[in-house]
């Protein structure tokens, strides 16, 4: 049962695993304020499994190992790339925090959720998901409340423990009913047994929307998405950006395949229960992030907005529909940790989240004011960066599925969502210190923001100019799904 | 191979303004001859561009096609044709002027050109020029949407940062909204042409050639004309979405007000041509009568609001809503004179429009006040300014001999063919237009300079006057010899009467 081909399929897993047990070996050794350097460590180590893993790792024909439990596709292992660049530049951005940075399990915590991830995008069958998603949410439980001081912190945990319980249990429900119903968890048998099987329609929307419950709360659409901003601002920075990318991204690499894979007959009911789904996400996340004055809600508002661009692609039900999904993800998690990253750099200095605050920072560090300026511009969809084409790709899916007002839904909520990334740059680049000192006040950066913020600022450029190769491997994805 | 030279001319803004954001802040000096070289080095390719394009051969020349996302059918495909050629020439010129004016010399007391950040400006003011010069020679859907984005954005932070303090916040996220607003209205009906032509033929592609001839039928082309072509008017300050342009202009800076009204308008003109137009005929003949309404009351109703203003730049401004209008009114006739001139026209009120807003910047940057009243006798401290505004009077006015007139007379003549009450409505705008030309000309140049600025107005700098010469002299040529670019535009013109089924 155990080849060389099953070897493969978990290759980033045991890797990661590998790096995770070098942290807790070389951790001890260094002295309390060196410890930091444990975040080198990770991104190096994790930068290394992914070289690895693209060298050797990848996948041929779709395949299902150990036991039918995980899924050696390009779907997965696509998404496990984007996790491991997500997880290295997470890591870089943690080490100068200066409540988490110098400690270790901080980036042990990570690596462990990054494992569930890795699982969530390659599960097949039900038990192996729920375990995988579990492995992600517990340690970015403990890593929202990880400010033992900060009561915000705290906050943030508790609540994110107590959403994530209550909706993971919803969907364990949902699970077992299906099980209940077809006398399978693998998510590939489903498909057939659901579609021969004499299932009424309703039971299948019920299950579907107890389904619904666990994932949107992953994916944080509305009506699910009230922990997300509260626990975006408690939560350190570093691992808000995290929650908002990576782990996001997990939950749309599940969504995609459970319904894709294993209720493709119930399109036609559950392509409009998204497409409602996704209208109420655009338009709830982006007025709301309209009157916002913190940077870290702002941008959990807009997150919200972003899984609503995402159900464009996931409502078309189609190839391109699944590659626009998987792009976008992957323009959204680039610019999203740009625009995080950011955030950390500057508050570190100036010890503000508040867009007043950010008045002058052109001025104070004309380069961070640039990458600031690439980031909140993909966000809104402008080229030549990453956001423009993800969702040019995500609106043509739309169209070509024929859900054309959807698509005009977008579009009216880019404008919105244009109008507030604008303002925000206005104070970046407009407005000024209260005493128009800002050479007194630079804004420095240390060595690994310089690294990850430049390695993300290229990233979005990247991803929005030569996007074919990006482009190629998101359609590989794709095809694995039908 | 060919030399590729339109990539060339397109990415070498992109790459100066990428190589001035990596120099120290400080050099300022160094950041601005960085910005001179590649801009007359974009110039010079555009001449070459131009002077190299054979008429006798027309349809699109200069081809590069690069696969860019084949499984999309998107490709990096660079062509240009009678209608474009033109406008890249114009684009070189304004983007050349545009760094003279803006250059901004530290030591003297005059506020001349940008002194703030002159880095961090050259560089949006160039990432502008690439989209522009992109949308121009971009034959592909998706590019030209890409290149026309990139246009658009860095308007906000040119305008929001170095315009006038009053009202650079509310006018530049005004700008912004009209235009995004505009240009997905026509990305929805460019997506839908793209799918439609897929279920058609089975072939995906955006590019624009095969798309021409995709044959869309007739209700399709009825229902989505006009959200892609009007999408793309506002650009072109259409009415009645023209109510961001004239705030814009005023609140930008000179040479952004030059490269928006200059260059930005003739965009979405342009791209409404280009996509609106060639690209859905059969919706342009059935919907070519509101086109001419709108274009009508725009050519007169700007004309008369300009007339009224105070303000310098307000009535630069709404002048140029009324001469685009007569762009638009050209396009709407679909007949060989009208679209003659209404290319003609664009590239005349470019160069005229650039260089009004050229030379009220000179005058604002001395005197501080750009009302009317409030000014007075300039001729005699710069007359150097003085007769390049009167040269663009003239051209603004149609008088025979300068560029206005080879421009206005072919749309007069296109819209009396095609419906003779609106041309001569229109011709009323002629009039006021000479009314309120003259008046400045008298009251800012000739009359009797306030006790208050006198002493404090200065002559303008050499820059300056490389650029007002370099402006008049199209003017001038084209008016005296108007083969300098008729022909080319009319080898254009004949692709798009193709399309129309020789209409």
């Amino acid at each position: 049962m155990f080849n060389s081909t099953t070897f493969l399929a978990i290759l980033p897993e045991i890797l990661i695993l590998v790096v995770a047990m070098l942290i807790l070996v070389a951790e001890p050794f260094w002295k309390a304020e060196q410890r930091r350097n444990v975040g080198w460590l990770t991104a190096g180590g994790l930068f290394a499994v992914m070289i690895i893993s693209l060298l050797f790792g990848r996948p041929g024909d779709p395949i299902t190992v150990l036991g039918g439990m995980v899924r050696f596709d390009w779907l997965g292992f696509f998404f496990k790339m984007l996790f491991l660049f997500a997880g290295a530049a997470t890591s870089l951005l943690l080490m100068d925090n200066d409540r988490v940075g110098h400690r270790g399990e901080a980036y042990l915590l990570l690596l462990a959720s990054l494992l569930g991830m890795d699982l969530m995008a390659a599960s097949a069958d039900l038990v192996m998901l729920y375990l995988a998603i579990e492995t992600t949410s517990i340690p970015l439980y403990i890593l929202s409340g990880f400010m033992l001081a900060d009561e915000h912190s705290t906050e943030a945990g508790f609540k994110y423990l107590l959403f994530g319980a209550m909706s993971s249990a919803v969907m364990l429900y949902g699970f077992s009913l299906l099980f209940g119903f077809a006398g399978t968890t693998n998510i590939y048998e489903l498909k057939t047994v659901l579609a021969a099987g004499p299932n009424t329609l309703v039971m299948v929307l019920g299950i579907i929307f107890l389904l619904l419950v666990g994932l949107g709360f992953k994916v944080s659409v509305v009506p699910f998405h009230f922990w997300a901003p509260d626990v975006y601002q408690g939560a350190p920075t570093p691992v808000a950006g995290f929650l908002s990318t990576a782990s996001k991204a997990a939950g749309f690499a599940v969504l995609t395949r459970l319904f894709f894979v294993a209720f493709p007959g119930f399109s036609q009911s559950w392509t409009l229960i998204f497409a409602v789904i996704a209208t109420v996400t655009m338009t709830v996340g982006n007025l709301l992030a309209l009157p916002q004055t913190n940077v870290k809600r702002l941008l959990a508002y807009s997150s919200i907005a972003h899984a609503g661009y995402v159900m464009i692609g996931v409502v078309s039900f189609s190839v391109l529909g699944a590659a626009s999904v998987v792009f976008y993800l992957a323009a959204y998690i680039v610019t999203n940790l740009l625009a995080f990253g950011i955030v950390m750099a500057v508050s570190r200095i100036i010890g503000s989240d508040d867009v007043k605050d950010y008045s002058g920072l052109s001025r104070r560090n004309p380069g961070l004011a640039l990458m600031m300026l690439a980031a909140f511009l993909s966000l809104a969809g402008m080229p030549p960066f990453g956001g423009f084409v993800a969702k040019v790709f995500v609106f043509a899916a739309g169209v070509q599925a024929g859900y054309v007002w959807l698509v005009i839904v977008g579009i009216l909520n880019s404008i919105i969502g244009v109008y507030y990334y604008l303002n925000v740059m206005k104070y970046v680049y407009l407005f000024r210190m209260p005493n128009e000192d800002e050479e007194k006040h630079p804004v420095p950066l240390t060595r690994p923001y310089t690294i990850a913020l430049v390695i993300l600022a290229l990233g979005v450029i990247l991803v929005g100019t030569l996007f074919a190769p990006w482009f190629s491997w998101s359609d590989m994805a794709a095809m694995n799904l039908f | 191979m060919n030399f590729p030279v339109l990539s060339v001319i397109t990415f070498t803004p992109m790459v100066a303004a990428a190589i001035m954001l990596l120099m120290p802040a400080d050099k300022k000096n160094e950041t601005r001859g960085v910005a001179l070289a590649s801009a007359t080095f974009a110039l010079l390719l555009s001449f070459w561009v131009y002077f190299s394009y054979d008429t006798a051969a027309a349809g699109y020349q200069f081809v590069e096609k690069y696969n860019w996302l084949p499984a999309l059918g998107i490709s990096l495909h660079f062509g240009v044709d009678g209608m474009s050629t033109p406008l890249v020439l114009l684009t070189g010129v304004v983007m050349f002027t545009g760094v003279l004016i803006s250059w901004g010399d530290d030591d003297k007391h005059v506020m001349a050109g940008i002194q703030d950040r002159p880095r961090e400006f050259f560089a949006f003011l160039f990432i502008l020029a690439s989209g522009v010069f992109g949308v121009f020679v971009s034959l592909d859907l998706f590019m030209l949407f890409f290149f026309y984005e990139i246009a658009v954005f860095p308007m906000y932070l040119l305008i929001a940062i170095w315009g006038w303090v009053q009202t650079r916040e509310y006018a530049a996220m005004k700008l912004t909204l009209y235009l995004f607003i505009g240009s997905v209205v026509s990305l929805v009906g460019a997506l839908v042409m793209y799918w439609t032509n897929f279920q058609n033929t089975g072939v995906l592609t955006f590019d624009m050639t095969v798309l021409e001839n995709a044959g869309f039928s007739q209700t399709f082309q009825y229902i989505w004309f006009l959200p892609v072509f009007l999408g793309f008017a506002v650009l072109g300050g259409i009415w009645p979405f023209h109510n961001w342009s004239p705030d814009g202009h005023v609140a930008a800076p000179t040479a952004v007000s030059m490269f928006h009204a200059g260059v930005l308008m003739k965009l979405g003109a342009f791209a409404a041509l280009r996509v609106g137009i060639m690209l859905l005929p059969e919706g342009a003949k059935q919907w070519s009568w509101l086109i001419m309404i709108f274009a009508g009351v725009a050519v007169v109703y700007g004309a008369y609001i300009a007339f009224v203003q105070k303000d310098l730049k307000y009535m630069i401004g709404f002048s140029s809503v009324s001469h685009m209008g007569l762009v638009m009114l050209g396009f709407s006739t679909l007949n060989e004179a009208g679209l003659t001139g209404a290319g003609v026209q664009m590239f005349s009120h470019g160069v005229m429009t650039a260089l009004f807003f050229a030379i009220t910047g000179m005058i604002y940057d001395r005197s501080h006040t750009r009302q009317i009243p409030e000014l007075g006798g300039m001729s005699r401290i710069m007359p150097f300014a003085a007769i390049g505004f009167i040269i663009g009077g003239l051209v603004s006015m149609g008088m025979p001999g300068f560029s206005g007139f080879v421009a206005e007379f072919p749309i007069f003549m296109g819209v009396w063919g095609a419906q003779w009450m609106v041309a001569v409505i229109a011709s009323i705008s002629i009039v006021i237009t000479a009314a309120y030309i003259m008046r400045n000309i008298r009251q800012v140049f000739f009359a009797k300079m306030p006790e208050k600025l006198e002493g404090h107005i200065t002559d303008v700098t050499m820059l300056d006057k490389v650029a007002i010469v370099t402006l008049c002299g199209f003017m001038i040529v084209i008016g005296l010899y108007p083969r300098f670019m008729v022909p080319l535009v009319s080898t254009g013109v004949e692709n798009i009467l193709r399309l129309l089924g020789g209409a």
